[in-house]
């Protein structure tokens, strides 16, 4: 059961094989029996996710159903879920119950997924390694030691580890690709505005998207028919025909252009890694795709643009944070402004700090021109070496990572080492461009490498087509960890 | 770039942010830090070339002028910290 894919459990709740009740009790117990060791969920709540399991039995009983009800599904902690704690892994939100439904959690309570529990992350979604959570770090199923990636790295741990049938997250530079990658799972980042961002705690909006991490490109697909859609509410929501995503699953590759950025296999990408990646590109050869070598010449001004762009971004949102209508207060102060900066000092981690002091100066006076609309105006650049290069390809692949996961407490006392590790990821959030990662193949200490694909704007469909058929002849995706017991 | 440990004090000041000494020093050295990895930008020659506020080359869709949201007062002040007969209670501005 935990190894079967979404549509075969599916088809066993609607055959009566199994309850949505059991199997949330299946997943239940292993998250009793396997949290402790990796800290992948900061929340259950067994009473509501039984509650709805209940009336999703209820609801399978009757027909039509949709492919999702009744399964357990994980939920990032940055979603607002009613009625459950909703922390986006920081000291400053540890007692706020959300009071409404993010759009993504309405997605799904409206199909009748159960909400299995909310997943540990980097606080406020500003991290690579899951180390920057207040509720601790999150531990990489395929070796404890090691970092699971971020920050949505306790969605990924979970569904690595089997501790759930899926797990929603969000990515702003990475936060789904990078950690699908260092734990051995498929996550796919839409296009900009394709899913809603309501009720989605804010970090970097105009980078912020949501989107379905899980063990197959198939299941991906699923999970984003619900996900996707028109919200009024998010005024950078896309006004599109509702499609199906996993429409183009079974088509054959012949013919597809897979474009090779050569920025994607310089100087810092570890051996390892390499090797794989031009495995999965000698495989999707014969499945009767062509190469183009391609270039994104503006793409290694990306970390330097991000770094700009995302605090500043993240400056002006993290100022509702002030300690008077939600939120961590401080116990002790003399005037509102000590309040103000006591609460805010004391409810804040260093990473989420630093970076809104980043934000806070690149927006102050006399430094905006140069920092600010310098970045604005590369973000251009980079945006448009996509547009040449899709020119020229179907799709562009290249390698998530540069390395595997590294270890625990590596790169945490140098911000900038672990900045660079989202090098291939971030001009895709910068461009807005839909990409996705999947496993593709272990290095050789065992850890799981991820083949990054990038699509044009709204071409999911023919990513997850790309990466499902990669899928039907290779069996990376199924692998576990091995000291998992699944 | 020249970024001074008074700008750090100034910039804490401007976000609102306590900062006490010592975590002054070290959020002024891994700023340098990050700064240096920012400047690479500055050699870029952008002339022409409009900024990119946002992913899509879209306006912002405008929503008509009514009300939408029922009063949930008490709902929403249930997450306050300190609140008086539906009022957020904050430590007195007004000498």
């Amino acid at each position: 059961m935990l190894n079967s894919s979404l549509q075969q459990l599916g088809a066993a709740l609607r055959s009566k094989k199994i309850s949505s009740v059991e199997l949330t009790q299946l997943y239940l117990s292993r998250i009793a029996a396997l949290n402790s060791k990796l800290n992948a969920y900061i929340t259950v709540n067994e009473e509501m996710s039984l509650a709805q399991a209940r009336a999703a039995d209820v609801q399978l009983a009757q027909s039509p159903t949709n492919a999702l009800t009744g399964i357990p599904i994980a939920q990032k902690d940055i979603f607002c879920a009613m009625g459950w704690r909703t922390t986006c892994g920081s000291k400053m939100l540890s007692d706020f119950i959300a009071p409404y439904d993010a759009h993504v959690i309405e997605q799904f309570n409206r199909v009748g997924a159960v909400n299995l529990g909310k997943t540990n992350m980097d606080e406020f979604a500003m991290g690579s390694s899951n180390e920057t959570s207040y509720f601790g770090t999150v531990k990489n199923p395929w070796n404890r030691n090691a970092v699971p990636g971020g920050s949505s790295g306790g969605s990924a741990a979970a569904v690595s580890a089997r501790l759930c049938a899926a797990a929603t997250g969000t990515d702003t530079g990475g936060s789904i690709r990078q950690p699908a990658a260092l734990c051995g799972i498929s996550g796919l980042k839409p296009t900009y505005g394709v899913v809603s961002r309501y009720g989605m705690i804010a970090f970097a909006s105009s980078l912020d998207q949501a989107g379905p991490m899980a063990r197959s490109a198939e299941d991906l697909a699923l999970l984003l028919n619900v996900m996707a859609g028109f919200d009024e509410r998010d005024s950078t929501s896309l006004q599109r025909e509702t499609e199906d995503f996993a429409r183009d699953l079974n088509k054959p590759l012949n013919g597809l252009r897979i474009g090779l950025p050569e920025e994607f296999f310089a100087a810092g990408l570890s051996a390892d890694v390499a090797q794989a990646i031009e495995s999965s590109i000698a495989e999707y050869k014969k499945l009767g795709a062509s190469v183009v070598d391609i270039s994104l010449p503006n793409s290694r001004l990306s970390i330097p643009v991000y770094y700009v762009l995302a605090p500043a971004e993240a400056s002006s949102n993290l100022s509702r944070y002030d300690g008077v209508r939600y939120g961590y207060r401080a116990p002790e102060y003399t005037n509102l402004a000590d309040m103000y900066e006591k609460s805010r000092a004391q409810g804040f981690g260093d990473e989420v700090k630093r970076r809104i002091m980043i934000g806070t100066y690149v927006l102050s006076h006399g430094y905006y021109d140069a920092y600010y609309l310098q970045a604005q105006k590369i973000r251009r650049l980079i945006a448009q070496d996509f547009v040449e290069a899709f020119k020229q390809c179907d799709v562009i692949m290249g390698p998530t990572t540069p390395t595997t996961a590294f270890n625990l407490g590596e790169k945490n006392d140098d911000p900038v080492q672990m900045y660079l590790s989202d090098i291939y990821t971030i001009a895709v959030n910068l461009a807005g461009l839909p990409g996705m990662s999947i496993p593709a193949g272990l290095d050789g200490n065992g850890l799981p490498v991820g083949l990054q694909i990038i699509g044009n704007y709204f071409d999911e469909a023919r990513m997850l087509n790309v990466a499902h058929q990669y899928q039907q002849v290779t069996d990376w995706h199924t692998r576990t960890p091995q000291h998992i017991e699944v | 770039m020249s970024l001074s440990i008074n700008d750090v004090y100034k910039v804490a000041r401007l976000a609102r942010l306590g900062m006490t000494e010592q975590e002054a020093q070290t959020a002024h050295a891994q700023l340098l830090n990050i700064f240096g990895l920012i400047a690479e930008m500055q050699a870029v020659d952008t002339t022409g070339i409009a900024p990119m506020p946002h992913a899509q080359d879209i306006t912002q869709r405008l929503r008509k002028d009514v009300v939408t949201e029922p009063n949930q007062r008490e709902l929403f002040q249930a997450a306050a910290p300190q609140i008086k007969n539906g009022l957020y209670l904050v430590p007195q501005v007004i000498e």
